[in-house]
């Protein structure tokens, strides 16, 4: 009898650190299984087959990787992706630069705030179109600009040597906006009585910035650096929009070299598409796992 | 029963029976016919079939004209409607391989078509069947400035040295002879087909597109050296890479360029831009090999029946209808291209009508680049067209390259 007595409460013990948490997260953890976990096996099992996305799949084994690692586009990509990455870190300083500019009280600061932050609000092929007429050779400003002050026309993205980085700069006029916005919302939470204490211990300008304000920042920069390394790996949507990988090739990234091989109109090899994606996913998995292991770190400390 | 009853009873009936919705006398077309003088086309000719066939309703979606390259694939395989457009050619053999289109061959032989649509014939045959209608065509050629020509003292140019002539007159007056924008790379097929067909014919060039001949051959090579004798000399506008291909036009109505390979749609951006009828000329391209047929481009639109239709009786009667004189007749109209019927009425348009009298006589009519030759091929082919126009030394590099992916392709 006692037996049956001590069992309701033990039962609902392990309701509660068992079983709720797991009801709760099920909603959750069933669309991340469905959306994010079964893709990236499903991809990585079509990565080893050659396959149209009509016919039969055909088993090649490593097929597609040996070809990858033959393929002067991949390495065009690669290198393109690299340059995105390292370039697009200026991001952070720009927009640690326009925040603490923007951190003033004026009239109107908010209007100017907004303006500043703008470019992130609007959609990645906007900004991609108006940059794509900025370069145009004729009538664009900056072709425009560049005959006046040189003499020569410069089409930008015509020519393989600069279109990569014409693009960049594209891509870091809204992603600073971004980084700026982060700033400025750690900029609010500064403790003043530090910043008090330290002037009256006679720092100053760069001295108080880098000692008592910029580890303050900490968190936005590093939130900052996690979104502007996943955005550069990401970066899609203005090469398709401003180039579509060319001229001849030379402008592509990975993300977009993917597409282009497995659902452009002259792609459909799913196979040798999902391999470039793993590629991918391996190189992202990199800096995802520092972060993670950081945060986890962090966490920890606290 | 009142009448609201026997409603009510009606619908509940009809949900019940919802699952055989399509009744025989129904069928589905999807298209991508979706800029507004192709969906007015499409329009009247689905309006003028009822009419014809009381007892068939048809039902169209029509589709945005990229998103419907990808979407096709996913229809036919999942959802297959009764029948739906796609074009000639190589474009349509990797659906006829994977068994997702119909054999038509009955509905050409019941109706007369394969002396009627006999031009198109070659580019609908695979296997020896047919796999398809063709409902239209467009010639492509050069199109010049009819006023600059008079000025400058230039008669239209027949064979390659006159036309080398013509260009270095007009380089001389400070005009760039030929316009062209390759940043969506297709308008340097134009340029590459057309060599190709007047430097070794239009056997070669099906071959070529078909992966039976190496990108290397010299032959291939012959035709970069032709073309090199238009880029190295700056014949090209600058910047070409940077640019869309109505981008491009403006150069030639502004006086600047004077000569435009192209399709005849690009007839309609030029009077937009505000050249005149009469300051447009159309030429078709020059000889280069002397004594050789004469083959043109002619890019075909058609409408196909899917392995998978539900009521492919009706989609044949669709079919049939497309492929009438009539038919292609007012569609074509409507759509300034050329009926493939060759029983329909000939154009009125002055460039159609040059089009139409080019292309009946031609020996062999090509899809164009990136429809005879296979998907990658071309995507790699012309992005190869495109670095060879931008730096022509290294065409020995970029025909290795392309010869690399032809041998992984066609294996």
């Amino acid at each position: 009898m006692s037996h049956s007595a001590t069992q309701p409460p033990r039962r609902s013990k392990t309701y509660r650190e068992g079983l709720t948490p797991w009801l709760f997260l099920a909603p959750g953890l069933l669309m991340f299984i469905i959306y994010v976990l079964l893709p990236i096996f499903q991809s990585i099992w079509i990565s080893f087959h050659d396959w149209d996305g009509l016919g039969e799949k055909v088993w090649i084994g490593l097929g597609n990787y040996r070809e990858l690692l033959d393929d002067d586009s991949f390495y065009v990509s690669l290198k393109n992706n690299v340059i995105w990455l390292l370039l697009y870190l200026l991001a952070i300083p720009a927009g640690l630069a326009v925040a603490l500019f923007l951190n003033q009280t004026v009239t109107g600061i908010r209007l100017y705030k907004s303006l500043f932050f703008f470019p992130f609000v609007i959609s990645q092929v906007v900004v991609g179109l108006i940059f794509t007429w900025f370069y145009a050779p004729d009538f664009g400003l900056f072709s425009k600009l560049f005959e006046w002050l040189t003499g020569q026309q410069l089409a930008v993205l015509a020519d393989e040597r600069y279109v990569t980085y014409g693009i960049i700069v594209a891509g870091l006029w809204p992603q600073t906006a971004y980084c700026m916005i982060l700033y400025l919302t750690g900029l609010n939470n500064i403790n003043p009585e530090q910043v008090e204490a330290a002037r009256m211990d006679g720092a100053k300008r760069f001295k108080l910035l880098w000692y008592v304000v910029l580890p303050q920042l900490a968190p936005a920069t590093f939130i900052a650096m996690v979104v502007t390394v996943i955005g550069s790996l990401r970066s899609f949507d203005l090469v398709s929009i401003m180039t579509a990988g060319g001229p001849y090739g030379s402008s592509q990234v990975l993300s977009y070299f993917m597409f282009e091989q497995a659902l452009s109109e002259y792609g459909f090899r799913m196979g040798y598409g999902a391999a470039i994606a793993v590629v991918l996913f391996l190189i992202m998995m990199v800096f995802i796992s520092l972060f993670i292991v950081r945060m986890l770190i962090q966490e920890r400390n606290a | 029963m009142t009448v609201a009853k026997k409603r009510l009873l009606g619908l509940v009936l009809s949900t019940f029976l919802i699952a055989p919705s399509v009744f025989a006398g129904e069928i589905t077309i999807n298209s991508d016919h979706s800029d507004p003088v192709p969906k007015k086309a499409m329009g009247d000719l689905i309006a003028a079939f009822e009419k014809a066939n009381p007892d068939i309703k048809v039902k169209w979606n029509n589709f945005d004209h990229e998103g419907y390259k990808a979407a096709i694939r996913n229809f036919l395989t999942a959802d297959a409607p009764d029948v739906v457009a796609w074009y000639a050619g190589n474009r349509m053999e990797p659906f006829v391989k994977a068994g997702l289109f119909a054999d038509v061959s009955d509905v050409w032989s019941a109706n007369g078509y394969d002396q009627q649509l006999k031009a198109a014939v070659p580019s609908m045959t695979i296997d020896g069947k047919k796999w398809g209608m063709p409902y239209t065509y467009y010639q492509w050629g050069i199109y010049y400035r009819k006023d600059i020509f008079a000025e400058k003292g230039i008669t239209p140019p027949k064979t390659w040295a006159e036309l080398i002539a013509a260009s270095a007159k007009l380089k001389a007056a400070g005009i760039t002879p030929f316009t062209i924008g390759t940043k969506a790379l297709w308008p340097t097929g134009g340029w590459f087909d057309y060599l190709d067909l007047r430097v070794n014919g239009y056997q070669f060039h099906m071959d070529l597109t078909a992966g039976k001949i190496p990108y290397t051959d010299p032959k291939v090579k012959a035709v970069f050296e032709k073309w090199a004798e238009l880029v190295k000399p700056g014949y090209f506008i600058e910047n070409h890479a940077a640019i869309d291909w109505q981008d491009a036009v403006p150069q030639l109505v502004q006086g600047k360029a004077a000569m435009y390979l192209m399709g005849n749609f690009a007839v309609a951006t030029m009077k937009d831009g505000g050249l005149k009828e009469e300051q447009i000329g159309f030429l078709p391209f020059p000889e280069i090999t002397p004594g050789l047929p004469r083959a043109e481009e002619a890019p075909t639109d058609t409408f196909h029946i899917p392995a998978k239709a539900k009521n492919k009786e009706d989609a044949k009667k669709f079919l049939a209808y497309v492929g009438s004189p009539q038919a292609q007749s007012t569609m074509n109209a409507t759509l300034g291209q050329l009926p493939v019927n060759n029983q329909a009425e000939k154009p009125k348009d002055v460039f159609l009508e040059a089009g139409f009298t080019m292309l009946s006589d031609a020996q062999g009519l090509a899809q164009f680049y990136d429809r005879d030759a296979n998907a990658e091929m071309a995507k790699a082919g012309m992005e190869g067209f495109q670095e060879f126009m931008v730096k022509p030394d290294k065409i020995d590099a970029i025909l290795q390259r392309l010869d690399k992916v032809r041998t992984r392709v066609y294996k």
